[in-house]
């Protein structure tokens, strides 16, 4: 009773965190992950989708969980179980939206994500790990889309699992019974959606979680990447923290937040003003349940596969085009090795990078267009064209990025203070 | 009793355990990977069915579902068998070479009694349902077009036996599943032989 109230109280809280710290590391780990985390302070605003990425991560999981109290994975429930989650569960059509919504916003932010790494060179070294730990949870998320989408059990969800279930029956040999192997089934049946189910609720949001740790850690031994691609790290001060670094917390957190604000009024206005997004977040085609015996007109898989399914349609022979396909997808992860610039970032780099990358975003972007769009002649031949613009980016690379002449780095990163 | 550790003995001892690990891992995988395989119950349910094909008219198709699949059975006139000859050219596998159907099928018909036709209705591309376009010249699918079968998704083509034309996606004809004739008119559909 001798010490003043405050005293005690202020007393009491640091003996808990003590008492903590003395069996788990809380402490440390806050510092060494969070408020002692020097980034370098020119981040702009390309830098957003990583922390945006983790958010909506945690939106999908949230929503998931929500979701699979009223959802029925079943051949014979699972289509009418949607539409009760639509229209009689309390504030189920939120829930369901904002999962819908959140997939293609994944997509989005990942998209960016990835191409802001390629403008900069994050994956260069030292960050070559975490560049593939990066692109292992892309696949992953790959896999998750393409579970959930069968979930609904429309005839867009049973034909687009029948599409790329048959890919796998390209491969020679084994290719037929790895495809009824996967099914569980002699076709896309309720023993499909069952383990479709599974994987997509436990298995795969496991995995990611798993890799966005992993993720993280990589980062945070290697240290950030900037819009220089100047290292950090070789100029500290005295008290050994780089003198172009800002802690993460407070001074990311914060901007972080203004990303999210903004990410959330483009969330919710798709949620509330245009939860399909015109067919593209949710096609058209999957308000009618599944049906074996008739495929819809016109098969598209959603946006996010699109570039990837034009690559693969654009070939006129079945195992060339699967293959074609998986090495399209497979190729990013070459990319610290296939760079050979003395450079990291776009802004060092000479004529020669800006004009392969500004192809490749225009090839990616036209065949995602023409992935949607039917398999006529004068399309198909187009998707051919972007194709090898596509793999000649990747496939060249080693070439032009050697004689492209580049920039000197400065010893700083440039920075404007405000 | 010497204080030295025997890092030859440790290493073997390491090695071992971590063999003997590996192995008992592969083999409690086995239930678990084979429990991806289709059940009895699906076994089960994919058994042969009948169809009767008494009041299918000259040119018209019908569908029946077997395993899942959509099978076309299809009464073809004369005109759509006479329409088989001549196009080999134009064909990728005109002698069904490379095509998955029984050995009685293996024709240019590609039937067992060429004036019924009975496909496994299953683009051999990526798995759509291709659509009858059995009327020569049908624009929709290409004005000098012989009649046939087009897959919408990916612009595969297929004459009045299922089989595939050149340039385009599907490598191999459209699949003739196992079928025999119980009668003039009823078609047991999965199976060579015995009943439904």
């Amino acid at each position: 009773m001798s010490s003043s109230q405050t005293d005690k109280g202020g007393g009491r809280l640091a003996a808990l965190t003590q008492w903590i710290d003395d069996r788990f590391p809380m402490t440390k780990l806050w510092k060494e992950q969070v408020s002692e985390y020097y980034a370098p302070k020119n981040m702009n605003f390309w830098y957003f989708f990583g922390s945006l990425a983790m958010m909506v991560l945690v939106i999908q999981i949230l929503t998931g969980i929500f979701l699979t109290m009223s959802y029925k994975p079943s051949a014979a429930e699972a289509f009418s179980s949607v539409e009760y989650i639509m229209r009689d569960v309390e504030w189920g059509w939120l829930i369901r939206y904002m999962h819908s919504t959140g997939a293609s916003a994944f997509f989005i932010v990942v998209y960016l994500h990835m191409f802001r790494a390629m403008l900069y060179g994050s994956y260069q070294k030292p960050r070559e790990l975490l560049w593939i730990f990066g692109m292992v949870i892309y696949f992953a998320l790959m896999a998750e889309a393409f579970f959930g989408y069968l979930l609904p059990w429309g005839n867009m969800s049973y034909w687009g699992a029948q599409v790329i279930v048959s890919l796998f029956g390209a491969i020679p040999v084994v290719g037929d019974s790895l495809t009824e192997w996967i099914r569980g089934d002699f076709f896309i049946s309720d023993v499909t959606l069952n383990r479709f189910f599974a994987l997509h609720v436990a298995a795969i949001p496991l995995v990611l979680v798993f890799l966005v740790i992993a993720h993280l850690m990589a980062l945070h031994e290697v240290g950030s990447n900037n819009p220089d691609g100047v290292d950090i790290k070789k100029v500290k001060g005295p008290d050994g923290i780089p003198l172009d670094g800002i802690a993460f917390h407070p001074y990311y957190t914060v901007k972080d937040l203004v990303g999210v604000g903004v990410f959330l009024i483009i969330f919710c206005l798709i949620i509330f003003f245009a939860p399909t997004m015109g067919g593209y977040f949710l096609e058209h085609a999957n308000f009618e349940p599944a049906n074996a015996l008739q495929t819809p007109p016109h098969i598209a898989p959603v946006w996010y596969f699109t570039p990837f399914y034009a690559i693969l349609r654009s070939v006129p022979n079945k195992p060339m085009g699967a293959a074609l396909m998986g090495v399209a997808v497979l190729l990013f992860v070459f990319l610290p090795w296939l760079d050979r610039s003395k450079v990291k970032s776009i802004r060092y780099r000479g004529p020669i990078f800006k004009f392969a990358i500004t192809a490749f975003a225009i090839s990616f972007l036209a065949l995602g267009y023409l992935g949607l769009q039917p398999a006529t002649p004068g399309y198909t031949n187009a998707a051919r064209a972007f194709s090898v613009v596509y793999f000649a980016f990747f496939l060249l690379m080693p070439w032009y990025s050697s004689i492209d002449k580049t920039k000197p780095v400065p010893t700083r990163v440039t920075y404007h203070a405000h | 009793m010497t204080e030295e550790v025997d890092t030859g003995r440790r290493h073997f001892l390491t090695v071992a355990t971590v063999a003997t690990g590996a192995v008992g891992a592969a083999f409690v995988a086995v239930p678990f990977l084979a429990s991806w395989k289709p059940s009895a119950r699906a076994k089960a349910m994919g058994a042969p069915v009948e169809v009767d094909v008494s009041k299918l008219e000259p040119g018209a198709m019908l569908k029946v579902e077997w395993r899942g699949k959509a099978i076309f059975v299809v009464n073809r006139t004369p005109q759509m068998l006479a329409q088989l000859e001549g196009v080999d050219a134009q064909l990728r596998d005109p002698g069904s070479d490379e095509s998955e159907q029984p050995e009685f099928a293996k024709n240019p018909a590609r039937a067992m009694k060429p004036e019924y036709l009975v496909l496994v209705g299953v683009c051999t591309h990526l798995g759509c349902a291709p659509l009858d376009k059995f009327a020569q010249g049908d624009v929709t699918v290409a004005a000098d077009w012989p009649g046939g079968f087009f897959c919408p998704c990916h612009g595969s083509k297929f004459d009045m036996s299922g089989r595939v034309f050149k340039d385009v996606p599907a490598p191999t004809n459209l699949p003739v599943p196992p079928y025999r004739f119980l009668s003039d008119t009823r078609i047991l559909i999965g199976a060579v032989a015995g009943n439904a």
